[in-house]
């Protein structure tokens, strides 16, 4: 298969920029009729049409319009944007020119996480690299298009990843997230039109640009287009970051991929999207692909790609008690549901894997992730933890139930700590 | 064009304002561009909230106002979702009614519940809405998170943090009304908190107005905190007297003890805030120096008297010099109808009367472009627009009616001036306490004859004309303390004695007598 975003990670990129030269003979509006065409869709998580959201920046505005390069990656289970970052930094930076040249964007930032002072560093050499060559700057390659892109580190919170709150957070507020809509396209980072986008969304721009939306689209199933990376992580043999083409069997990719599970152990069960989505018992996941539509069908999503797989040992209370903790970590406590609600689920979740559960606790688990979620909060933070909880205590009920009857863990002796 | 047209044009201009809404299947008309909660609570469909307030921006982060709108898939906050011409909420049917016992129960999982020893117990919103709409008993049994329980924010308002529902209503007031930045949340999640920025403290001229927009006992003012249980209070509506803007406030008192003022809405005047300063100038009304009994002077010290003795002196003197000045000094302290009266008193009975004005007068006076007036007396548009021609000044010898406290220079000449008899109108002997207050030189028994207890405006009706120009009535609360007498009252029993009866009876008919006299007053915008 050929590979669209990790082509280069074994060598310098020495075709990078190579797309500028197409680029701006194209308009802009043909930019984002071509994106539109490749059915290039959003890798942060939420899988929504690239070209679309470019299209609702309002024609007419007398604005600036900001371009923003969601690099706040901190999913639990993906460490897809590291990569492209570490091992190639000019892709995300060509993307991000060619997203700035269609929306009509002279400035964009990367907002990126703060814990990534290494990838920072080389992202921030990399656009000086881009700078002195004149991929950057005034009138780039005499095409009389600007851009200059800076680098905004986070503060290390999960939530401003979520595009608004890493908005707030950009222009040096609390990062809060903000009620939609208005959606960003129209008023965004200073009450301007803003695109965020992520980077691996960003980093597929050069070969639709290059060899066409037909193609992009030649890759993937028909809504699904092109390949995803995907963060392998938990008991596999060769965890990793994997590209691989969309519609990807998951039973293929934990096989030949990642190794299989490791110790000859069977599987239990796994997450194909980061930690926000419901986890899939071993025998749904066998029959589930890698693409965006197999796996909602599922009843989970592709999200960011964070893949993690568990094995038949696995505590899956404890699982639970992980994933609880973090939301309530990280929870940005402005709207009420989910301020009280994750940490009400973690302590649930705590006192059963401690073996101090009531039976009544799994009926409540369910009843507080559903006044959690569907709307209920101004972002899908709450959701993020709610619908795992549900998929959790619904599908692997009976080791909830155990945990309860026996008053304690019965995987203690036997879980990797 | 004819009046029909105007009619016409006026009916097309509302209809074209106004669209149709369903509201629990019922109908209603509602203004155009407003949301759908201020449209529910126009049609007394009660939606619970709490981080919602009208004059503040909308933060939506509470959710307790969620409700169902036709034909969308997820529940939206109804402070903030605008009306539009044929949408059919729900605000009432089992999914909204669990939605809102589901946020009831978040907000409470790590409240407190310490109500029994919380002062906003009985006006809280939380107690309020958890008895509307939720009455379901807690299913937590974990630890509650603990946080700071008394932390001073600023020299007037206590926070308990652990009761605070992080609405951010107190933030978004000193960000967007008080414009002093001064309130924030930190830390995250449940653990949220609310504070001061480091190195502020709140201390805005409005502080206590975050107590009034808490709506739960977060909040408190420290002067109020622990004072009273406020289901005793009677609320009275009333008027600031604290300067000339004429806040009009809520007066909280029990047992003839008046424990707060909050502001009352009035879109006009003040919204629906108030100064600190203004707030805490109930004080005077309580305060130890008031005077409840007649005083008379004898060699040189006050002596308690009865009004019958009281007054029956003062006619004798007025009997034994017919033919001295008699002089009224009215004050923009003073309510309209005292004034009036003092005037009318002294007009009718002694008709070469002269008057003089006094008022308040502070070395720094406060004052901003928001509410705070640096003109401290209620009332200095009546004297303005009574247009009373006044006397040269206080250095004429003869026999005084003073109302309310005169400046330290108007004592002094005053003293100067050997009067005949100074009758002072009074409800209490001044603020000794406060700097550029009296000093012992100028003390009553230097410059009064006989004191005469009138209610603070707390205890009688009366008007104020504030500094737009506003007749502003402030009610009666309670029955005037001791033996304190209204000024009419005073002066009608004073007017028999002294052979030329006044027939004012109450002070409706007070009231009534002062408008025929003054139309002008009759014509002020209420």
């Amino acid at each position: 298969m050929e590979l669209i975003l990790s082509k280069n990670w074994g060598a310098p990129n020495r075709s990078a920029y190579a797309s500028l030269q197409k680029l701006f003979k194209m308009t802009p509006a043909q930019v984002i009729e071509e994106v539109k065409a490749s059915g290039l869709r959003g890798r942060g998580g939420a899988g929504f049409s690239a070209g679309v959201k470019w299209g609702f920046i309002p024609k007419d505005t007398k604005k600036p319009i900001y371009l923003i390069c969601n690099f706040d990656e901190s999913e639990p289970g993906t460490f897809k944007d590291r990569a492209i970052a570490e091992k190639d930094p000019h892709m995300m930076i060509e993307g991000m020119i060619i997203a700035a040249y269609a929306i009509g964007a002279h400035t964009a930032y990367i907002y990126i996480r703060g814990e990534f002072y290494k990838q920072w560093e080389i992202v921030e050499a990399a656009l000086k690299e881009a700078a002195a060559k004149g991929f950057l700057g005034k009138n780039i390659l005499g095409s009389k298009f600007d851009l200059d892109i800076y680098q905004h580190r986070g503060a290390g919170a999960y939530i401003c990843g979520e595009e608004t709150a890493l908005l707030s957070s950009l222009e040096g507020g609390r990062g809060y997230p903000r009620i939609k809509p208005p959606f960003p396209a129209i008023e965004g980072a200073w009450g301007c039109p803003t695109i965020v986008n992520n980077v691996e969304t960003l980093s597929n721009l050069p070969y639709i640009i290059n060899n066409g939306a037909a193609a992009f689209k030649k890759f993937g199933t028909e809504k699904s287009s092109g390949t995803k990376l995907i963060s392998a992580s938990g008991h596999i043999n060769k965890p990793g970051v994997y590209e691989v083409e969309m519609g990807l069997p998951i039973r293929t990719f934990v096989e030949e991929y990642c190794g299989g599970v490791w110790k000859g152990r069977k599987l239990k069960g796994l997450v194909p999207g980061g930690s926000s989505f419901p986890v899939l018992t071993a025998e749904e996941a066998y029959n589930v692909n890698l693409d965006f539509e197999s796996c909602a069908a599922a009843g989970t999503s592709l999200g960011s790609g964070g893949f993690y797989v568990m094995d038949e040992t696995t505590c899956m209370v404890r699982m639970l008690q992980f994933t609880a903790k973090f939301y309530e970590h990280e929870s940005c406590g402005q709207c009420t549901p989910c301020r009280e609600g994750t940490g009400w689920v973690s302590q649930i979740v705590k006192r059963i894997e401690e073996g101090n559960g009531r039976d009544r606790d799994l009926q409540l688990l369910i009843d507080v992730s559903n006044n959690m979620m569907n709307g209920r909060t101004i972002c899908v933070f709450a959701d993020a933890l709610a619908m795992p909880v549900i998929s959790y205590v619904t599908k692997f009920r009976k080791e909830f139930e155990e945990h309860v009857r026996l008053g304690k863990c019965p995987y203690a002796s036997t879980m990797v700590r | 064009m004819s009046v029909w047209e105007n009619v016409r044009t006026l009916v097309r201009w509302y209809a074209s304002t106004m669209v149709k809404i369903k509201i629990n299947n019922k109908e209603v008309e509602v203004a155009e561009g407003t949301t759908v909660l201020k449209a529910a609570l126009a049609n007394k469909v009660d939606i619970p909230y709490f981080c919602y307030h009208p004059k503040l921006s909308i933060s939506g982060n509470c959710r307790m106002c969620l409700v169902n709108i036709k034909g969308q898939n997820k529940p939206v906050i109804s402070c903030r979702e605008r009306v539009r011409e044929g949408m059919e909420v729900d605000t009432k049917s089992e999914e909204v009614k669990k939605m809102q016992q589901g946020v009831l129960e978040f907000i409470l999982v790590n409240h407190p519940l310490d109500c029994p020893i919380c002062d906003q117990s009985g006006e809280c919103d939380l107690q309020d809405n958890y008895f509307k709409f939720s009455k379901f008993p807690s299913r937590l049994e974990d630890q509650k998170i603990h946080k700071p329980k008394v932390k001073s924010l600023g020299p007037l308002v206590t926070l308990d943090d652990e009761r605070c529902i992080v609405c951010t209503r107190c933030v978004r007031f000193c960000d967007e009304v008080a414009g002093t930045h001064e309130l924030c949340v930190t830390e995250r999640g449940g653990h949220s908190e609310l504070t001061t920025y480091p190195g502020k403290e709140l201390k805005n001229p409005y502080s206590l107005c975050t107590v009034d927009v808490c709506p739960v006992g977060a909040l408190t003012s420290t002067d109020f905190r622990f004072k009273k249980r406020v289901w005793f209070l009677k609320t009275t509506p009333s008027i600031c007297t604290g300067c000339a803007t004429g806040c009009n406030i809520k007066m909280d008192w029990d047992d003839s003890v008046v424990y707060r003022y909050r502001p009352r809405e009035n879109e006009a005047v003040n919204q629906c805030w108030m100064c600190d300063e203004g707030r805490l100038s109930y004080k005077f009304i309580n305060d130890a120096n008031r005077v409840f009994e007649p005083l008379l002077k004898k060699h040189g010290e006050f002596e308690e008297i009865t009004w019958e003795g009281a007054l029956k002196h003062i006619a004798d003197i007025c009997y034994e010099n017919p033919k001295v000045h008699y002089i009224g000094v009215l004050s923009a302290q003073a309510s309209c109808e005292e004034n009036f009266t003092l005037h009318s008193f002294l007009k009718n009975v002694f008709p070469k009367a002269q008057f003089l004005t006094t008022k308040k007068e502070v070395p720094h006076p406060s004052h901003d472009e928001f509410l705070i007036d640096a003109d401290k007396n209620p009332n200095s548009n009546f004297l303005e627009l009574l247009e009373i021609k006044e006397a040269d000044d206080f250095a004429k010898e003869g026999i005084y009616f003073v109302l309310e406290h005169l400046t330290n220079a108007q004592k002094e000449a005053l003293i100067m001036a050997k009067p005949k008899m100074v009758v002072w109108l009074a409800s209490n002997l001044g603020d000794v306490s406060l700097a550029g207050g009296t000093s012992p030189k100028l003390s009553p028994p230097l410059w009064a004859d006989v004191i005469l207890p009138k209610p603070t405006f707390a205890e009688q009706e009366g008007h104020f004309i504030n500094r737009q120009k506003r007749l502003q009535k402030a009610n009666k609360a309670f029955e005037p303390k001791g033996h304190a007498r209204p000024v009419w009252m005073a002066l009608a029993e004073l007017s028999r004695k002294l052979d030329k009866p006044l027939d004012w009876n109450s002070y409706p008919n007070v009231f009534k007598e002062m408008s025929q006299e003054l139309k002008w007053i009759t014509q002020l915008q209420r």
